[in-house]
């Protein structure tokens, strides 16, 4: 029960991007088009969740283990970085399919703040391991969604007649104004489930 | 001269906000007053001037090869240095900004300038090409809070300019951000054209 409320809570209520302003530069870079867009979901999806797996135990193992909590910042980023490079080259050899749909955003990956962000968060908020991939996979879908659903919008965006100065970038950021006012509308259901389910928030 | 042409190119003509639109995520996340964007853009600037002027003393030294991530770590150090100056002397402004702090090593402005500039040029200019940037984030941002305070609560800087009833609360929660940085840009725009 815990879990669908983490999961439902971070993909609505707390999203990662309309609410928590984390990954915004692939939110307005890659929501052109549907397509690029789920290609991206699907690749932050998949190295969020493990960069969050190898950030934790690094934190737990070695930073807590030995004291150096103030490397944190330099630790994390140089993980992160070195392990997209390595899923690259892993899913190249292995899933050569996989890597065809989702190589090009990889190396897009490594300044996504999403993923550095999550991985501190879930060391703040003192998740275990389990809860913290749970949160990460979560906030990953909710990621996920917004992009498609923008990129949605943005297509239809193309075909119509907009003012000279409003073109490109400012129309993009009035139209990503009003889909977090849409999530806005979801506030409060995280606190509803809490109850439903009998969990103390 | 050549030095304040180059400082002013990052506040005006390259001004990383509004005409680069680099470094999107705190620019939204941290300006919900103006105050808030100030500083962000300060602690930004602070991590910026000295990661420029390093990277470009020591890029003679750095293979090519591992450019990116030896100027990664020169900008987290600052940062980390940074997170521990500012937790000591303003845990208040610190606390408020919370996550966005840690977060300036993936700002792009930071690895853009870097690449884009320090590691071509000498550091006197670099120091200046990170005060400009540094200042036109600045300015971007306390310009953006100071709207989003304004809209929602009526104040600038905590000082009160029309009564509190007005203030359209939106503006200062997450939709806000975005809209007024939208509308922003599209006046830059206009002035730009014309």
């Amino acid at each position: 029960m815990e879990y669908i409320l983490i999961f439902i809570t971070a993909i609505f209520v707390n999203n990662i991007v309309l609410a928590q302003f984390l990954g915004i530069c692939p939110f307005l870079g890659v929501s052109k088009k549907v397509e690029t867009a789920t290609g991206m979901g699907a690749a932050v999806a998949f190295v969020l969740t493990i960069a969050t797996i190898v950030t934790y135990l690094i934190q737990k193992f070695v930073l807590d283990a030995f004291g150096l909590g103030y490397l944190q910042t330099i630790a994390f980023i140089l993980v992160i970085a070195a392990l997209v490079q390595m899923v690259e080259i892993i899913l190249k050899k292995v899933s050569p399919a996989l890597y065809q749909a989702l190589g090009v955003f990889l190396p897009l990956i490594t300044t996504n703040c999403c993923i550095l962000g999550v991985a501190i968060l879930v060391i703040q908020k003192e998740y275990d391991l389990l809860t913290g991939v749970v949160y990460a996979f979560s906030t990953a879908i909710g990621f996920a969604l917004a992009l498609i659903v923008f990129a949605g919008i943005r297509e239809q965006l193309s075909l119509v007649k907009i003012p000279k100065g409003m073109q490109g970038m400012s129309i993009a950021l009035v139209v990503a104004g009003l889909l977090a006012m849409a999530f806005m509308g979801f506030s409060g259901v995280d606190k509803g489930l809490a109850t439903l389910f009998g969990i103390e928030a | 001269m050549n030095n304040f042409k180059v400082l002013m190119n990052g506040v005006v003509k390259e001004n990383p906000t509004f005409v680069l639109l680099l470094g999107m995520c705190p620019t939204l996340g941290t300006t919900s007053s103006a105050i808030n964007g100030m500083g962000m853009g300060l602690a930004t600037m602070f991590v910026l001037i000295c990661s420029n002027v390093v990277i470009s003393s020591i890029k003679n030294f750095i293979p090519d090869m591992v450019r990116i991530p030896s100027f990664i770590v020169v900008i987290a150090s600052f940062v980390t240095l940074l997170q521990m100056v500012m937790q000591a002397y303003v845990p208040a402004l610190y606390a408020t900004l919370g996550l966005f702090i840690p977060l300036i090593v993936v700002n792009c402005i930071l690895l853009g300038r870097a690449e884009a500039f320090a590691a071509k040029k000498g550091p006197v200019p670099s120091f200046f090409d990170g005060l400009g940037m540094g200042l036109g984030f600045t300015i971007a941002l306390t310009l953006l809070g100071a709207v989003r305070e304004l809209l929602g609560t009526g104040k600038i800087f905590d000082m009160s300019l029309i009564s509190e009833d007005y203030g359209m609360l939106v503006f200062v929660l997450a939709p806000g951000a975005f809209l007024a940085l939208g509308y922003l840009i599209a006046i830059v725009n206009k002035f730009k054209k014309a």
